[in-house]
């Protein structure tokens, strides 16, 4: 299925979760924020949130310093 | 006539100029401002003329002092300001500028949150000064801000910002500001006060170590109500320290749109 990430078009297999995504893409799901169809998701749900096609999500992953 | 004499109302009688206005109502007075703009030479004033005469150097009393600092404020900008709550999460190097740069343009109230002590190491980039070693940040920072401007109210949390008590610290704020150092405490607060404080902007920053170009710290609009600045990717970490110059660029970028926000532009 394809899905959005950061404006750009992926084709990902399904079925599929956000933790599932952001293991494949390999970011740690501690250090990011997630945008699923412009509500912003909780970390508790990256787990059992499945992905469908034509999905729209932001990913910002944080770098450490301030 | 009717003037405003250091931004306070004064009846004068007609045909007055402004030498003879500073000679009975300030003798001495070297600093002549009329309508924004300094004045060398003398001339005749006209109703509802806004005329600033102070002695160079000299302490102005306070209400005179709140008045002459709104004078250099943006008309149109500091009435806004000044009615708006801030949120401020972590006071190091990002949190303390912001808050600094906030406080001079008179944004009304701040409320800032931070667990951690003054140390030695906050100095190459923190608005801390050598004295306030030990001190919580928080207390410093809040002292340092009623220094610069008095008009501000600071409302300091020394303590752990966490899941719980993000909406309870900013439930009330116009903006809130991102400016933790540990990337999982940003991702928390972002997801957090997105999730629970719906409706209102949070401005976040990620990657402002070293010292790579200037330009390569960005303001971009990263999702709904959500605004990131830096590089993205230049973390802190052995051989790229976190600096003054690098880390004030973000934190300007933060404090601006923030102030883009209070006035319903967009930060970009």
């Amino acid at each position: 299925m394809t899905i959005t990430i950061n404006g750009k078009q992926k084709e990902i297999d399904a079925p599929a979760t956000v933790a599932a995504l952001l293991a494949s893409l390999q970011l740690d799901a501690a250090r990011v924020a997630v945008e699923l169809n412009r509500e912003i998701l909780p970390r508790a749900r990256f787990d059992c949130q499945a992905l469908d096609e034509g999905d729209t999500l932001e990913i910002v992953q944080f770098v450490g310093g301030g | 006539m009717k003037i405003l004499l250091n931004e306070r109302p004064l009846e004068t009688a007609e045909a007055v100029t402004l030498f003879a206005l500073r000679d009975r109502e300030r003798p001495g007075a070297d600093v002549l401002i009329v309508n924004g703009f300094p004045a060398a030479a003398d001339r005749p004033l006209a109703e509802g003329d806004r005329v600033v005469l102070i002695r160079r150097g000299e302490q102005p009393s306070s209400e005179e002092l709140e008045a002459l600092m709104s004078a250099r404020h943006t008309p149109g900008v500091h009435e806004k300001v000044k009615r708006a709550t801030v949120g401020i999460a972590g006071v190091g190097g990002l949190g303390s500028a912001i808050a600094v740069a906030l406080a001079r343009i008179g944004v009304g109230r701040l409320v800032i949150a931070d667990f951690d002590v003054v140390e030695p190491s906050n100095l190459n980039r923190q608005q801390f000064f050598v004295d306030q070693i030990g001190l919580p940040k928080v207390d410093a920072l809040k002292a340092n801000l009623q220094r610069i401007n008095p008009y501000v109210k600071v409302a300091p949390f020394f303590g752990r910002i966490d899941a719980e008590n993000v909406p309870q610290l900013f439930g009330m704020v116009d903006v809130m500001v991102e400016a933790f150092d540990a990337a999982d405490q940003k991702a928390m607060l972002v997801e957090t006060f997105l999730g629970r404080c719906p409706g209102k902007p949070l401005v976040a920053a990620s990657g402002l170590a070293g010292f790579a170009p200037s330009n390569t710290v960005m303001t971009r609009r990263a999702g709904h109500n959500f605004y990131l600045v830096g590089d993205g990717e230049t973390a802190a970490r052995p051989g790229e320290g976190l600096m003054a110059p690098r880390v004030g660029i973000a934190a300007h970028h933060q404090a601006n749109a923030v102030l883009r926000l209070l006035l319903g532009e967009e930060p970009m």
